[in-house]
């Protein structure tokens, strides 16, 4: 690629955002007003009608997900944006997403909770309700950026691992990425790789529930598919009591994310099998972590470590190596300690550190993380 | 010789789950009726959205037909989307009186608001059958119910009217003992734009008809016809008078521009001033 052929624009995180869904065939957003998310929306509205797609704003954070999910069974890419307390509306229909096998995207701009908590400042607090945040068996796929530029990388790679697997994915930002504004080079349109649904042959009728991701048809293309989130077989009939189907199903629609994990997780890894210490970081607190692995490199220690690009599946395999070379790993988060306890059950023996920092959206420093490099736990 | 209608060919090889007697059947029948009736020859121009309840079970799985079936109360935001992208089917939605006036209350209210181009069938059996029988939104007061063993002590909802007020461009009720004026309602409502909405109140023996003290589904049927009063009449009658009593008829029938009809002249206006 010629050096021209690359646009330079200076945008928001949450522009970066939209025009990443804009670039990747994005046609439908539905969302409700919320900070620090609301940009997106407002820039959905602008643009999507320029390209022939439909912007709605809902009553409500639960009519958002629903639309978005219809959308897709019409066959649109679809996307809805919101915060911590809109997230949480969503978490019922973020389930039907994950029984019914619907691609959308979720994009959660994090603020400080609980409750309605500090509604403009970053926090780190959602990365677990990302993973669990629904009731029963699943698998979720959150993918995590911590720049200007990765917001716009990661968001096409959202929508192309969500038409892939069949499966909501989850954009998971923050209040200082969305807000901050950065140079971002976008490549030409016909360079960035776009994955689609597959799509049935005539005479299929098995919509569901294949560890290889079942074709999915949309509404009025004639294969009469009958989609329900309550229990159902490959065909979409329901069996509220059955245990055999009811295994059969939620396990495939399990296997299908866990066995290509090496696929959708992707990490930034550094020094994994020549460090003493190790860090594992996400979003906008691995800002930090870069200058203070050059700081600790000045004072003689090796740092490595795992920045989670993706967040959900876990990064077991990179976190593994990075344990068994590193004495103690550090984990900094915006919260109270979430990802830290994941980083625990995959190092098993291996001293694992939290650094928690909360309110005021105020970032962990890069001292902050050399003092707990060179200092003790 | 009198043409033999039968269902079958509109409906998956599936038996219906709803327990003897209920009026359900009776919906879905006027519902297949109308479609016959109205020349089609298949569901292939529908979409049907439901939510959670036993009304919802209507289309999904069995009608034969693409059929989204949504949580409790999202019924409504799923067809939005779903007429919004693909405006040339017609997209129809089956609830129950707990799904729609119930938890989404908030959407059947602003689907109206909008005139979002989808019918909404509502079969109101005024209480949670599939639960078992509780209190719904829409329970005549004083109706005992599982969890108003003395008595409902609220007032119920006048679907069909909030419809109407919110800006339906259809709004009608009916009950099942009114099977011919459903089928025709259904009908008409077939044929016209904007949001449009039918209650129809339904006979349900097991959760409502035994709790709240009928004998039989007879009686259920004959409650309705002596309690059923038109909208005509209705006009003439003190709030008082109309208590316990049924309105049944046409609320409102309207033409107003559609959702899917100012989104797409938005589109067109917007792209023409681009170029």
């Amino acid at each position: 690629m010629k050096r021209r052929d690359v646009k330079a624009y200076f945008w928001s995180g949450n522009e970066a955002c939209v025009e990443a869904a804009i670039n990747v065939g994005c046609r439908f957003f539905a969302g409700y007003p919320i900070t620090p998310a609301t940009e997106i929306a407002e820039n959905m509205s602008a643009r999507l009608p320029l390209v022939g797609g439909i912007f709605m704003q809902m009553e409500d954070e639960l009519a958002s997900i629903g639309a978005i999910m219809g959308a897709s069974w019409g066959g649109k890419k679809a996307m809805t944006a919101t915060s911590g307390p809109g997230f949480s509306l969503m978490q019922e229909t973020i389930g039907w997403g994950f029984m019914t096998e619907t691609p959308c995207v979720i994009v959660d701009v994090q603020r400080a909770g609980p409750g309605t908590g500090q509604a403009t400042k970053c926090g780190q607090g959602d990365v677990m309700q990302a993973r669990w945040g629904t009731h029963g068996d699943y698998t979720a796929i959150s993918l995590c950026p911590n720049s200007v530029h990765e917001i716009f990388d990661l968001t096409i790679r959202a929508f192309n691992l969500a038409e892939k697997y069949r499966t909501p994915v989850t954009l998971l930002t923050d209040e200082i990425i969305a807000h901050l504004r950065e140079q971002v080079f976008i490549p030409p349109p016909e360079s960035i790789e776009i994955i689609n649904r597959k799509k049935p042959k005539a005479g299929d009728q098995a919509f569901f529930g294949s560890e290889e991701v079942a074709p999915m048809p949309s509404v009025g293309e004639g294969f009469n598919v009958a989609v329900t989130a309550s229990t159902h077989d490959e065909y979409g009939v329901r069996f509220t009591a059955d245990p055999l189907v009811h295994r059969r199903m939620v396990e495939k629609i399990n296997n299908k994310i866990k066995k290509n994990a090496d696929d959708i997780v992707e990490t930034e890894s550094y020094n994994l099998d020549d460090c003493k210490v190790g860090i594992v970081a996400y979003g906008a607190t691995s800002r930090a972590i870069y200058e203070a692995v050059e700081e600790a490199a000045k004072k003689g220690v090796k740092v490595g470590y795992v920045r989670l690009k993706t967040l959900w599946p876990f990064a077991e395999k990179a976190v593994q190596r990075l344990a068994k070379t590193a004495d103690k790993i550090i984990v900094p988060e915006m919260n109270l300690g979430q990802v830290v306890n994941e980083v625990k059950r995959v190092a098993c023996t291996t001293e694992v550190i939290p650094l928690n920092k909360i309110g005021g959206g105020e970032l962990i420093t890069p001292e902050e993380i050399l003092a707990k490099i060179v200092g003790g736990s | 010789m009198t043409e033999v209608f039968s269902s079958r060919k509109y409906l998956r090889d599936l038996k219906y789950p709803f327990c003897p007697g209920c009026g359900l059947f009776s919906l879905s029948d006027a519902f297949i009726r109308a479609v016959h009736e109205l020349g089609y020859e298949d569901l292939s121009k529908f979409v049907f959205c439901s939510g959670i309840g036993c009304s919802s079970w209507i289309p999904s799985p069995y009608f034969f037909a693409d059929s989204v079936h949504t949580l409790h109360g999202r019924s409504i935001p799923v067809a939005t989307s779903i007429k919004l992208v693909r405006p040339d089917l017609s997209v129809v939605v089956f609830g129950g009186d707990g799904d729609i006036v119930g938890i989404g209350l908030n959407h059947f209210i602003q689907a109206a608001r909008r005139n979002t181009d989808i019918l909404v069938i509502m079969g109101n059996n005024m209480i949670y059958g599939m639960t078992g029988g509780q209190v719904a939104p829409t329970t005549p007061f004083k109706t005992k119910t599982a969890t108003s063993p003395y008595g409902s002590v609220e007032h119920p909802l006048d679907s069909a009217k909030l419809a109407a007020v919110a800006g339906a461009a259809y709004s009608a009720r009916w009950t099942t003992a009114h099977l011919h004026d459903l089928k025709e309602s259904i009908k008409k409502a077939l044929q016209l734009q904007g949001f449009r909405f039918i209650e129809v109140v339904s006979h349900c023996p097991t959760a409502y008809g035994r709790r709240a003290g009928f004998k039989d589904i007879a009686e259920l049927l004959k409650s309705f016809k002596e309690n059923a009063v038109s909208v005509q009449q209705a006009e003439k009658m003190r709030e008082a008078e109309l208590e316990g009593k049924i309105v049944v008829g046409e609320i409102v029938e309207r033409k107003r521009p559609t959702l899917v009809e100012n989104v797409y002249a938005m589109l067109k206006e917007v792209q023409k001033n681009a170029q």
